[in-house]
């Protein structure tokens, strides 16, 4: 009984944490993240996922000459930096934020229109935590005509 | 004695209910990574969709209505209200599929409008994007305050482009936290290929040499890419099953296919270089389009089609 009592909350609280770090991701995407595109304009999508650390996650988008870009990739501070690269299909690492001060946004502008990856990971925490952290990670795009 | 039998097998039902939901939690996930390897299957070796196995979370990014409407205005496109979808087709749309579609299209004749300074069209597209939304129970996304502040700021053309922003990331969160991407795909078909429509029409049967409009509509080949991988990626919810809507988006879908494996879009390696005056890198490359007037009329006429399918 007092097992099955157990069992039931154990997952009762998974499911609750689940629900609310979907929330939070929300809300961090749009009140935190965000503002690291000023003063380039959003485009209005949405990309964010509750990671743990030491995993990925990848986006791929074509970017188009004539307008300068603004990538926005943040984690939620229970996590430590995110780490992030632009690929091109040449599989050439075109910026890696680990080279820039762990800056959390980059600009460019293009010559020609080009398909890029953006590869996100979350290091491992050599911290005190017992447990990897799970938070969420945000990447958004902003832009602006030349 | 008999109340506690009750509440006691009431536990352990309970108990056995979870364990399948969280069972069938971990299958979903499986089922979902399998989709992931299938789509690695068709890979050609001019693409960037290369170990997309490997990381946990694969996002596909198509331009958002905003985006696709600055890129067609930053080619030189001229406003002509006439292409735009008709306002009064808003009662038509009663499916799922046709209002997310139309919430997609609605909102890149919004921006388009905005971007061109039609500050009272652009009043009205919001109206009607708000319709779509709320048929699709995302009334959240576009509400009362959203029209007044729009109306309140018609000579301020970035806080309406701030205001189109918010109002589809809104939407776009709120499908996609709530277990709806696939209506979000939609969403993002529909916007796109308005878009499309809009540029392939204001080129008409004009010719197509050194037309800079005619460049940024063959490269959407690129984006179209990623419109596949979006929809294969949605093609089945978390518990394995088929999504209709999606499906039958593919088939309408491949026709466009067809045109746009006729048209070449060769990339070459970028070199980055960073800039002395400002923090802005410029990505120095060059892009080879290969298009014949056939094949853009073929193209015009495929879009047309597809268009038509969507707002009738």
């Amino acid at each position: 009984m007092k097992r099955l009592l157990h069992l039931l909350s154990t997952i009762i609280l998974i499911a609750s944490i689940n629900t609310s770090l979907h929330a939070q991701c929300k809300g961090f995407a749009k009140k935190i993240c965000k503002l690291e595109l000023i003063p380039y304009i959003h485009d209005g999508n949405y990309h964010a996922a509750i990671l743990t650390e030491g995993e990925e996650a990848e986006l791929y988008k074509t970017f188009y000459s004539g307008q300068k870009y603004r990538i926005a990739v943040c984690g939620t501070d229970v996590l430590s930096v995110i780490e992030f690269q632009v690929i091109d299909a040449y599989k050439n690492v075109l910026y890696d934020n680990r080279k820039d001060g762990n800056s959390r946004i980059w600009d460019f502008e293009l010559e020609s229109s080009q398909q890029l990856k953006i590869a996100v990971k979350v290091p491992e925490n050599d911290g005190d935590s017992e447990y990897p952290q799970s938070g969420c990670v945000a990447i958004m795009f902003g832009f602006k005509e030349k | 004695m008999q109340s506690r039998y009750i509440s006691m097998s009431l536990i352990e039902t309970l108990s056995i209910f979870c364990l399948f939901a969280l069972f069938f939690q971990c299958s979903s996930n499986k089922s979902k990574k399998d989709t992931e390897v299938k789509i690695e299957d068709f890979l050609t070796d001019d693409e960037i969709f290369d170990d997309i196995d490997k990381a946990k979370k694969i996002f596909y990014s198509l331009p958002s209505p905003l985006e696709t409407a600055m890129i067609i205005k930053s080619a030189g496109a001229e406003y002509n209200e006439q292409l735009l979808n008709v306002l009064g087709n808003t009662e038509k749309y009663t499916t799922n599929k046709s209002m997310a579609l139309n919430l997609g299209i609605y909102t890149t004749d919004l921006s388009f409008a905005s971007l061109n300074d039609q500050t009272q069209t652009s009043v009205k597209y919001m109206e009607a994007a708000r319709k779509m939304a709320k048929g699709l129970d995302i009334s959240d996304a576009i509400d009362d305050q959203t029209i007044r502040r729009l109306e309140d700021n018609l000579d301020n053309s970035d806080v309406i482009m701030d205001i189109i922003s918010e109002t589809f990331l809104n939407s776009s969160s709120y499908l996609k936290e709530n277990d709806r991407p696939a209506v979000a795909a939609i969403v993002l078909v529909g916007g796109w290929i308005e878009g499309l429509f809009i540029a392939t029409q204001l080129v008409g049967d004009k010719q197509i040499e050194g037309n800079k409009l005619v460049n940024r509509i063959a490269e959407q080949k690129l984006s179209f890419k990623i419109v596949q991988r979006m929809l294969a990626d949605n093609q089945k919810n978390e518990a394995g099953e088929e999504n209709e809507d999606i499906a039958r988006l593919m088939i309408e879908m491949a026709d466009l296919k067809n045109v746009f494996d006729k048209i070449k879009v060769e990339t070459s390696e970028i070199k980055v270089e960073p800039s002395k005056e400002s923090s802005v890198a410029t990505l120095r490359s060059q892009t080879k389009i290969t298009i014949t007037q056939e094949v853009f009329n073929e193209l015009r006429n495929t879009v047309n089609n597809l268009r038509t399918n969507f707002v009738q």
